[in-house]
């Protein structure tokens, strides 16, 4: 087979897993499933900067809640249905990228770090501001009835299970489609050797602004699609944890490769989700596995699997 | 007609006058060498016109037109191509895609690109496997592979910084073919410390010293030139 027929063989295959296990899957993993399948999808968006651009963001936060705000307000005070909300996410997070991306972009390394950390900061207070609309902490409530797509009732395990997937598949596809395309390999160009790049005649900041806008269109729309398919938008989204998680979700699974995020996703949930219901520091039993991984899987366990068995993983 | 000048260009870093007050005409079609002891500001000089660095005072033409205020990347899609002297690869990437990179600046579709790759690849010799990573190569392999990807870009004038450093005397002699055969279509500028590479590919040679252009002529008027030779030699 062809590295070609390889990859497109895995990667659908791993979505018709994800397709066949609805069916088979008990109530509580089938939950579990939908959400961490919406979190890989912010994970995925994560990865197109971090992992193949280079650009390591400390405020992912903000890209996940500008969708998540502007397809909750859009539901909540502009009566949206959930077609128009997640639109409405969508040039939320597309703005707001735009923006960052413009400024943060003239600092680079530590700097992109801090500054990209302070704008999320600066969103997450944005939020709390203004609780007469956002309701702060307490946070937005959907109700069942502002989330019924048609016929489809997003609120319902069934078709909640059915939209992530679906919202899953679009981010991970096009991202793979991404980093097969010239642009993609520009991309990773720029995060190999980033004056190589410009000496080559490539315009290294608009590479990148596209990038930051690509990564934070589909963190926006996963923050949209987690709000809208569990009913709930509040200020924790915003907060530094959730500029955290993605990144770690793709340390753990292998920052430049198109499944890692979905494999670190997956096995962060369910480290902190089995050792919970051990023990009280499951925390420490997270930290622990990190510190683990970080040194014997430096390349994250996609990454590990790419150097090791198939040289070909995108 | 020059194909590149430049008029009074200098440039210091922190008071030290790398390069001063350089008027530099390369006509179209010439091979030209640019010596000088260590520290000349050779290299200095030619980021300085493919937009590196900034200068400090002074102008450079490309094709008649004034391109002092142009980006690097604007620059390089003039036609002008650069190899680094520090070898400068796409370490994790393939042999093939370090090239197909600088390709696909000029030619679209994948057939078209992958010619182009495989015919640059040829001409430096690297074409045994194409899909090995670019950081696995030795270190004179990699100055080829540089030099592949300035060829692919089928530049107007081709500016390579030191490009025979760390070659073996059979790829030196493949490289002076190479070169010969380039500049019937390229306008050539290079760095070069190899004598005998410069006395026969180059028309002729430019010789800086402490930023300055101390001589020019041809490689044999150079080789006689009494000045170059105290500025080699350190006894002027």
């Amino acid at each position: 087979m062809s590295d070609r027929s390889k990859t497109f063989a895995l990667h659908g295959g791993v979505l018709a897993l994800l397709f066949a296990l609805q069916f088979v899957l008990p109530a509580y993993h089938h939950g579990n499933l939908a959400r961490i399948m919406v979190l890989a999808s912010f994970a995925v968006g994560y990865n197109v900067m971090f992992g193949y651009t280079g650009l390591l963001s400390l405020g992912h936060a903000l890209f996940f809640a500008a969708g998540m705000y502007g397809m909750g307000l859009a539901v909540h005070y502009g009566g949206a249905g959930p077609v128009v909300a997640l639109l409405a996410g969508l040039v939320a997070a597309i703005a707001v990228s735009l923006l960052v991306g413009l400024l943060a972009l003239r600092t680079a390394g530590v700097g992109f770090m801090i500054v990209t950390l302070m704008f999320a900061q600066a969103g997450y207070l944005t939020v709390l501001y203004f609780t007469t609309y956002t309701r702060g902490d307490e946070g937005l409530v959907l109700q069942q009835a502002q989330r019924m797509l048609g016929s489809l009732d997003l609120s319902q395990p069934g078709p909640r299970y059915f939209a992530a997937l679906g919202l899953f598949a679009v981010c991970m596809l096009a991202v793979l489609w991404m980093v097969r395309a010239p642009f993609g390999k520009v991309l990773i160009a720029i995060r190999e050797n980033e004056e190589r790049a410009r000496m080559l005649g490539y315009d290294v900041f608009r590479y990148k602004l596209a990038a930051v806008v690509i990564s934070g269109t589909i963190c926006g729309l996963a923050g949209a699609a987690y709000g809208l398919l569990f009913g709930y938008v509040g200020a924790t989204f915003a907060s530094v944890q959730y500029s955290i998680f993605p990144l770690l979700w793709v340390l753990l699974g292998g920052a430049g490769t198109v499944l890692g995020p979905f494999i670190g996703a997956l096995f962060m949930f369910y480290l902190i989700d089995l050792s919970s219901s051990v023990t009280s520091a499951y925390m420490l039993v997270a930290g622990v596995a990190l510190v683990l991984l970080t040194l014997f899987a430096p390349q994250g366990l996609v990454g590990e699997l790419r150097e090791r068995v198939w040289r070909w993983l995108p | 007609m020059s194909l590149l000048s430049t008029r009074g260009l200098s440039k210091s870093f922190a008071g030290l006058q790398a390069v001063q007050g350089v008027d530099f005409d390369l006509p179209e079609g010439e091979v030209r060498a640019l010596i000088g002891p260590n520290g000349a500001g050779k290299t200095t000089f030619v980021g300085l016109l493919c937009g590196r660095i900034a200068p400090t005072s002074g102008q450079v033409f490309f094709d008649v037109r004034d391109i002092s205020h142009l980006p690097a990347h604007k620059r390089i899609g003039l036609g002008m191509a650069y190899t680094f002297q520090i070898t400068s690869v796409f370490a994790r990437l393939s042999l093939f895609e370090n090239v197909a990179l600088a390709a696909r600046r000029r030619l679209h579709g994948t057939a078209e690109v992958e010619a182009a790759v495989m015919d640059a690849l040829g001409k430096v010799g690297l074409t045994e496997d194409p899909e090995r990573a670019a950081g696995d190569l030795s270190y004179g392999h990699q100055r080829l592979l540089e030099i592949a990807m300035g060829l692919v870009q089928a530049p107007r004038l081709l500016i390579l910084d030191e490009p025979t450093q760390g070659l073996s005397d059979a790829e030196i002699a493949g490289f002076k073919g190479l070169i010969r055969e380039l500049a019937a279509s390229t306008t050539i500028l290079l760095i070069e410390h190899n004598m005998s590479v410069v006395m026969e590919v180059a028309d002729r040679v430019t010789v800086l010293n402490f930023g300055e252009v101390l001589a020019e002529g041809t490689p044999e008027e150079m080789h006689a030139n009494a000045d170059v030779q105290a500025a080699y030699l350190g006894t002027g």
